[in-house]
């Protein structure tokens, strides 16, 4: 079987920017084209991974936006919606549309503008996911965050201070990329004194409100050669929901999504959870990091909080966790999210991450929607 | 007896209760009966104080997640925490009924399309 490759990518700077959602997609939309040396008429899918454009901007149909600011007509689009798995999920809905034979050549843009709301503005969007005997008590992504980092605290005796490193690592990782919204570091005593937000998380331990797009082109393995040597192959990939109404799982601390889809990946990949040197996990509250290590089986449940604590997912640990600097650094412009944790996984395949590179032949991407409710897991390795 | 709307848990066959209700529950059937949550105490499983609320919505905001046994079944829900004092996990808790627990339109959700009263937690 022709496996399915990525040969070329690219994000724009994360952050503030005065750009909307139109002219973010077209950015990335373009240097993906230029990094692959793809003309836009050979496009024969283009994803677009948008959670919120038209609640955010008021702007609809960017798919159809994007084909026509790039001159890539009559290209078949569609919007990938899965709130802040969105970008994960633009990732299946590429694999699959390569795999499936569809496309020989199909391009995936995600992206989102938000900085111009505010944050009360931007999580009131973000919760408008819950359900309905949520939202009325005014729970938010940032509530739940709360309540299981406090249920996972007390359930595995884990210090307090385990999540702050989480954030200093992660901060750490972002100084060196160049796209990352905070490109600083920080100390544990400023995580750990920085405002309350959902106790017992503070400021530091949530990603920030990000505008950005990042892009890949995929295309079979056969017509990958004819491009480049410098390509990745998608080795495995597996989505799974869990339960809307988050406290009726059974374990909150366990995110049945990040299980079953990450299952699914390794089957089809061959691979077992040892055999991951490089992972990008979606930190989007560092209480994630934690939940979703011990979910993919790198750790034993309530053990995730002790590597980071011994140092094993730092860059030159034995399993580097977000290089990229995270979410919780990059940003986290929503549909553009699980587009660059690919990215950065493509970056290190291909031993084209600079600073942040790792000495890694395979690589997982795990991005999660709502609290845990989506989940897309991607596994990848180079040629 | 109360003149409050239940809070409102549905059965299924397999004996399970999910609240909220579904068409469909755990096992794949559809409920056989109904359960109202406010005859009973619950025990706090975790909380939070949210000080970063959305629109329409108190400030600080405690939250928990709390576990009802309703005849041996348990029953988890979420929901406001009455005043500002914070619960400990453990603590049980009774639910009160409040007839407006967020400013209806004041968010992005169409005020129309979901019901805004429902039942805080209060401290025993």
């Amino acid at each position: 079987m022709d496996r399915v490759a990525i040969i070329g990518a690219s994000m724009t700077q994360f952050g503030q920017r005065d750009a909307w959602i139109r002219e973010l997609l077209a950015e990335a939309g373009q240097a993906a084209l230029a990094d692959a040396d793809v003309s836009p008429d050979e496009i024969e899918h283009l994803y677009v991974s948008n959670m919120a454009s038209g609640e955010f901007e008021g702007q609809t149909g960017v798919p159809n936006a994007l084909a026509h600011d790039l001159a890539a007509m009559p290209a078949y689009t569609a919007r990938i919606d899965q709130t802040s798995s969105s970008g994960g999920a633009g990732v299946y809905a590429a694999w699959q549309s390569v795999a499936s034979g569809a496309s020989d050549m199909t391009m995936l843009v995600g992206g989102e503008k938000m900085t111009h709301r505010s944050t009360a503005e931007a999580t009131d969007v973000i919760a408008s996911l819950t359900h309905p005997v949520e939202y009325k008590h005014g729970v938010t992504l940032p509530s739940f965050a709360g309540l299981t980092a406090r249920l996972y605290l007390d359930t595995y005796d884990a210090p307090r201070e385990s999540l702050g490193k989480v954030a200093v690592k992660n901060h750490k990782n972002g100084v060196d990329n160049p796209h990352a919204q905070f490109r600083k570091e920080v100390d544990l005593d400023t995580v750990l004194d920085s405002p309350v937000v959902a106790d017992p998380l503070r400021l530091y331990d949530f990603c920030p409100i990000t505008d950005g797009s990042a892009a890949l082109v995929f295309c079979p393995e056969s017509v990958a050669r004819e491009y480049t040597d410098d390509y990745a192959v998608i080795s495995g990939i597996g989505g799974a929901t869990d339960t809307h109404v988050v406290h009726e799982r059974a374990d909150p601390t366990t995110m049945g999504g990040v299980v079953n889809s990450s299952e699914i990946a390794y089957e089809m990949a061959d691979l077992e959870p040892d055999d991951i040197e490089v992972a990008e996990l979606h930190d989007m509250f560092t209480i994630l990091e934690f939940l979703q290590s011990e979910d993919l089986g790198f750790f034993e449940k309530g053990e995730g909080w002790k590597a980071v604590d011994e140092g094993v997912t730092d860059r030159d640990g034995d399993l580097p966790i977000n290089t990229s600097g995270g979410l919780k650094s990059k940003g986290h412009p929503l549909g553009a999210s699980g587009v660059a944790q690919v990215y950065e996984i493509y970056k290190q395949l291909i031993g084209d991450a600079g600073k942040r590179q790792v000495d890694a032949d395979v690589g997982l991407a795990c991005n999660v929607g709502g609290f845990g409710n989506c989940v897309t897991t991607t596994i990848m390795e180079s040629r | 007896m109360s003149d409050n709307p239940p809070m409102e848990a549905y059965r299924y066959p397999d004996g399970s209760i999910t609240y909220p209700g579904h068409p469909v529950g755990p096992g794949g059937e559809e409920p056989v009966g109904t359960v109202d949550l406010s005859d009973y105490t619950a025990t706090v499983l975790t909380w939070t104080k949210s000080t970063a609320t959305p629109p329409g919505v108190r400030q600080p905001n405690t939250l928990a997640i709390v576990e009802f046994d309703v005849d041996g079944e348990p029953v988890r829900a979420i929901g406001q925490v009455t005043g500002e004092d914070e619960v400990d996990i453990g603590d049980e808790v009774r639910p009160v009924y409040c007839e407006e627990l967020r400013e209806p339109g004041a968010g992005i959700r169409e005020p129309a399309s979901q019901e805004w009263d429902g039942y805080r937690f209060e401290p025993l």
